[in-house]
Order: structure tokens, then C-alpha cells, then sequence
């Protein structure tokens, strides 16, 4: 069997060559769950035929991205392990307490691929919910183990998995600052660009191929956008002043940025080619930290005009304005605001008790709610389906990524094992979504 | 029977640079407009006018070049009103320097409103250095927020070493 995963064709050398330099330049992320929900789904998750034959396991990343939504309970599969419909007794696994059942074996394919088939097997109606097949290069496992979990997770939950995203951050590792793109796993980390002075504020084009970001390299804050393939950036923003808190339109044209050139801190619209500058927001205090809905018409950002920092929403009508409404009431200092992807809803930090917290609050209602009871929180983003929000928090003195269901019942830390990792942004669905 | 559903999977190229790199240097001018022009921080190191010397004699005032903040305030404190007026002289006087000052905050909070609470710091010097004789195009006032601390770890010591900003010659 061996033989058979080795790549034997052109193809096949063409993705080793490509899994070998981009293989994770720092330790990987490891995920630790505490707390939990109430009404979690028990899903039983056989171990998939000959998938120990692989370089990789398929269904212990499966398990895995389930179990970090807080959504769903693993059943215990022990001495019981069909592959096929036939094999599924129902009631051995009714009794185990399991709504469903995922099935599915890892078939040889050529040219250095394989075959991953499953089925996700009702308990309750004996029926079969979902059944796919997907071919995938033995270099690429994970990314077909994610695949696969977006599938379950729609099938049991009706809601877009986002499993097969990726995240952003800035590693800081002594005197070194690496902007990283990760899986939404923390699996594959790969540095973008790597530098001796801080970078800040990385923010995902609609479409994923690009990160705006805050470099400090000429002893000030400029803002750049990166392409991800190629590695071109272009400074965008570097105008006289301070340059930072890039955030893109939805269109994926412009983006939002806050300069100082013209006095205080102020919300600016400019072309992703860096022309067309136009300034958007005016006030004699700070506006900063602007975020776009969905549907383009609206900018979040945090102002202190009404004497401490809070969240207000203005509309992009295409000429500047001193009119926002304000959103936050509660506390004096309520920051870093993002709109959620149905635009209904946003999180922020929120200060209580010398606390620095996760929060979200219903742009409707006005209802907020308090996510988190860590000490200093920052740099919330949601996931693009909504359920779940990566942030930054510390502790023992160093910064990692922790995420949070957007119900606060489930929490997960991810953490390097060495330096600090800061300014967490969750990337869009992968196009084919 | 199989019922599947054959799907080929979309090879998930990796959409990232697989390389770690030094950003390139001719991408660092950047746009520039509407009268705010991209900075040019490192000058020469050869041919540097004379008044360096005097910028950088301890026995001077102009070798001060911290200026430091109660904490959540911007104003400058009397105390280094003479410190910053001495540099807006010395812009006055010599037409051809210019500095950029740089505001710090501590490290409690946002890091982007961070940042903009430290270019109010940097503004504050900025207006005083303008009554006091310099002219605007002299001076660049810029924002690091919390991300170059002085000093390190958390607790009033290391924060108020962290509030201030500092003001740097073009060409040093």
C-alpha cells in the first residue's frame, strides 16, 4: 500500500514540492476546550476505512472542527465500526445516545490522490442525510478533512461551515514580527511577511486573496495591501501623519482608513490602488477603527466625541459627515467594533471592572451581551457564518488566540507554544462557498 | 449501492506566499496627496549639518527629547514646556531641520485607539513647537501607540515611562 501514496506523477511531485515549502515555520496551534453548551448534537464519528494508511488522519480533524463550534457532543465509537450503510446498526447507536452516525472509507485514486467517501447517517429515520465523495491530492488531506467537516456540520446544522477558511495575526517572537495566515484551525501557519517592527491591524479582502495591514517599518504607521500568492504589497495609505486601521469596502475597491494628515484622528475612503482619497467621517475627537456592513452602506468605528470612546454608525453617503449615531451606552469605553456578516449584529470590546472584554450587541435591540471574563481581550472578528468570534487575549503575560461561540457558551484557546500572538482576523468563505 | 455524490475536489492550492520575506524597499513611498506627502525619515549619514552637535550635547536642553504624560492626558506639563520650546527655537532657526515626534500610550486597551490616543500626544508637542516658532512643514507628528514601549511589563512604573513622546531629527 505504501507504494501507492507516493506521487508518481509530474502532478503529484508538483504538490510535494508545494507542501514542502509551505510547510508551518512555528509550532502549530493547539486548541483546548473548556466550557460548554446545553443542547449540543451527539454525533458519532467512525474512524474512516484505511485512513491510517494516510500520512494524515481524516476523521480526528473532523472531530475536532465539530467539536470547537460548542455545537456538538462525540459519541464513543469504540467496538463498533462500520464503513458502509449495511453495517450501521441503528440501535446499537440510538442507544449510545447518537443522532447521527458518519461513515466513509479513504479509497487509492491516481496520481498521488485519494478517494475520501462518506455519509452522514440519520439515527432516528435509519436514512441516509448526506453522501459525498471527494478526490483530493495526499498533500492536501487536511484541507479535505475540513472539507468534509463543513459538509457534516451543514448537514446537522443548516448553517455554512467554516472550517475550510483561514485566519490572520501578527506572531511576535522576541524582536520579530510575522504577519501569519493560518487554517481556522491554527493548522499550516505561514508567514506572509516577517520584520523587525511592529505590524497591526491585518483585515482580509472580501475575496481572500489580499491583507490590508499596519506597518511601522518607516518609524511610523503606514497602511499596505499584500497580495497572498504573490507576495506584492503596495503602500496604500502613507501619507504625512499616522496611517493605520485599514478596512475594505465589500466591494473589495476601496478601503477605509483612519489619517491623522488632517488633523486628529479621522476616517478617510481610498481606492485599493491608494488614489481617490476622500475623507468620510469629521469631528474635533478621534474616529477610528471604521468597519463596513455587509451591504457597504454603513461604517462602525469607535469615537470619543461624547467624551469617552464608544461605538457610533454613520452612513458612506459619498461626502463627509459629522453625523453618527451611537450605538454603545453601557461603560465608558467600548472599542474595536465588527459587523457581523448578516449585519444585523456586531462585536466589540467592552471595559468593565478594569476588565477588557468580548461583547456583541444587536444593532436593533440595542441588546448587548458580554462574551468573555478574561482580563484583556482585544481585536474581535466574527467567523464568516457568524457563530463563533476569534479574539486575542493573554495569559500569563502573553498574548494568544482564543475564540468564543457568538452564544459565549463555548470557548477555545489557541496558543503557540512561544511569543505572542496578537490582532486575530477571520477570512472570508472560500470562494467555491 | 453507492449513492455518492462524486465531486472533484478543488485543489486548495495554497493561497499564501510559502516564503517568509524583508518587504521591499521601493514599495515604502506609497501614495501621496491632497498636500500630505509620504515621509522621508532616513537621511544620509554622511554630510550631516553641523547642528547635530549641538542636538546631542548632554549639557544642552536640546538633547532632552521625551516629553511625558499623566496618565489618559495629552497636555503637555510645564515642566517640559521649556524642553519643547527649545526645540521649536532651534526649527526656527534652522530652516533646514525638521523632526518627527512620535506618541507612545501605554499598552492597556485597543491597539488602533491606542494609536490615536498617542498621535494627540504627538500633536500636543506639535502645536507648541508651531507658537513657538517652527513652521508646520518642519514637523511630521506621527503615532506608535503602545507598540514600541520604553518599558516593558505592566504597572504604573513601566506606563509612565510608555506615556510621552519622543522627538527625533530627520537624519539622526
Amino acid at each position: 500500500m505504501s507504494s501507492f501514496f507516493s506521487s508518481k506523477s509530474i502532478r503529484g511531485t508538483v504538490f510535494i514540492l508545494l507542501w514542502l515549502i509551505s510547510a508551518p515555520l512555528y509550532a502549530q496551534l493547539n486548541i483546548e476546550i473548556f466550557g460548554g453548551g446545553t443542547s449540543r448534537i451527539p454525533v458519532a464519528i467512525v474512524p474512516f476505512a484505511e485512513e491510517g494508511q494516510l500520512s494524515q488522519t481524516i476523521t480526528p480533524v473532523i472531530s475536532a472542527d465539530l467539536m470547537r463550534t460548542g455545537l456538538f457532543r462525540l459519541i464513543d465509537t469504540a467496538g463498533s465500526s462500520p464503513h458502509t450503510p449495511a453495517e450501521v446498526v441503528f440501535s446499537d447507536w440510538a442507544n449510545r445516545g447518537a443522532n447521527a452516525v458518519v461513515i466513509g472509507r479513504v479509497v487509492p485514486a491516481s496520481g498521488g490522490h485519494v478517494e475520501i467517501q462518506f455519509r452522514v447517517m440519520d439515527v432516528a429515520t435509519k436514512s441516509q442525510l448526506a453522501g459525498l465523495s471527494l478526490t483530493t491530492p495526499t498533500t492536501q488531506l487536511r484541507a479535505a478533512a475540513h472539507r468534509v467537516a463543513d459538509v457534516i456540520y451543514e448537514t446537522l446544522t443548516g448553517d455554512v461551515g467554516v472550517f475550510s477558511t483561514r485566519i490572520a495575526y501578527v506572531l511576535k517572537r522576541g524582536n520579530k514580527y510575522a504577519l501569519q495566515v493560518a487554517d481556522a484551525d491554527g493548522y499550516n501557519a505561514q508567514s506572509i511577511i516577517e520584520y523587525t517592527e511592529p505590524i497591526i491591524s491585518p483585515a482580509w479582502s472580501p475575496d481572500g486573496t489580499q491583507l490590508a495591514y499596519v506597518s511601522f517599518e518607516d518609524k511610523k504607521p503606514v497602511v499596505y495591501v499584500q497580495t497572498l500568492t504573490t507576495r506584492e504589497r503596495r503602500a496604500v495609505a502613507s501619507f504625512k501623519g499616522s496611517n493605520s486601521a485599514p478596512a475594505w469596502s465589500p466591494d473589495g475597491k476601496k478601503l477605509a482608513v483612519v489619517l491623522t494628515g488632517q488633523g486628529g484622528s479621522q476616517i478617510f475612503l481610498v481606492n485599493v490602488d491608494g488614489s481617490g482619497l476622500q475623507r468620510l467621517s469629521r469631528s474635533p475627537g478621534i474616529d477610528t477603527e471604521p468597519s463596513f456592513s455587509p451591504d457597504g452602506r454603513y461604517i462602525l468605528f469607535t469615537s470619543d466625541r461624547g467624551g469617552s470612546p464608544q461605538i457610533y454608525r454613520m452612513p458612506v453617503t459619498g461626502s463627509e459627515s459629522s453625523n453618527a449615531e451611537r450605538l454603545t451606552f453601557e461603560g465608558n469605553y467600548n472599542v474595536s467594533p465588527d459587523y457581523s456578516q448578516d449585519g444585523r449584529s456586531f462585536t466589540f470590546i467592552h471595559r468593565h471592572n478594569g476588565q477588557f472584554n468580548v461583547a456583541v450587541q444587536e444593532i436593533g435591540s440595542r441588546q448587548m451581551q458580554i462574551l468573555t471574563n478574561s482580563k484583556f481581550d482585544e481585536s474581535p472578528s466574527f467567523a464568516p457564518n457568524g457563530k463563533m468570534i476569534l479574539y486575542a487575549t493573554e495569559i500569563n503575560g502573553h498574548g494568544i488566540l482564543s475564540a468564543v461561540s457568538r452564544d459565549g457558551q463555548t470557548r477555545q484557546h489557541l496558543t503557540v507554544q512561544t511569543g505572542d500572538i496578537r490582532e486575530p482576523a477571520w477570512g472570508p468563505l472560500p470562494k467555491w462557498k | 449501492m453507492r449513492k455518492f455524490l462524486s465531486i472533484s475536489m478543488i485543489v486548495l492550492l495554497s493561497a499564501c506566499a510559502s516564503q517568509t520575506t524583508q518587504p521591499d524597499d521601493e514599495m515604502a513611498g506609497g501614495a501621496g496627496g491632497d498636500g500630505m506627502s509620504g515621509s522621508e525619515l532616513m537621511g544620509s549619514g554622511s554630510g550631516r549639518p553641523g547642528y547635530f552637535n549641538q542636538l546631542n550635547d548632554p549639557s544642552n536642553i536640546l538633547s532632552q527629547r521625551s516629553v511625558y504624560y499623566d496618565y489618559d492626558s495629552y497636555t503637555v506639563k510645564s515642566e517640559y514646556r521649556e524642553l519643547v520650546l527649545a526645540h521649536a527655537r532651534f526649527l526656527r532657526d534652522n530652516p533646514s531641520a525638521s523632526v518627527i515626534l512620535q506618541g507612545n500610550t501605554d499598552d492597556r486597551g485597543s491597539r488602533e485607539y491606542n494609536l490615536a490616543l498617542g498621535q494627540r500626544r504627538a500633536d500636543s508637542v506639535r502645536n507648541m513647537m508651531t507658537l513657538g516658532g517652527a513652521r508646520d512643514a518642519q514637523i511630521e507628528s506621527v503615532s506608535l501607540g503602545e507598540e514600541k514601549p520604553r518599558a516593558y511589563g505592566s504597572g504604573e512604573t513601566a506606563w509612565s515611562q510608555n506615556r510621552r513622546t519622543d522627538i527625533i531629527y530627520r537624519g539622526e
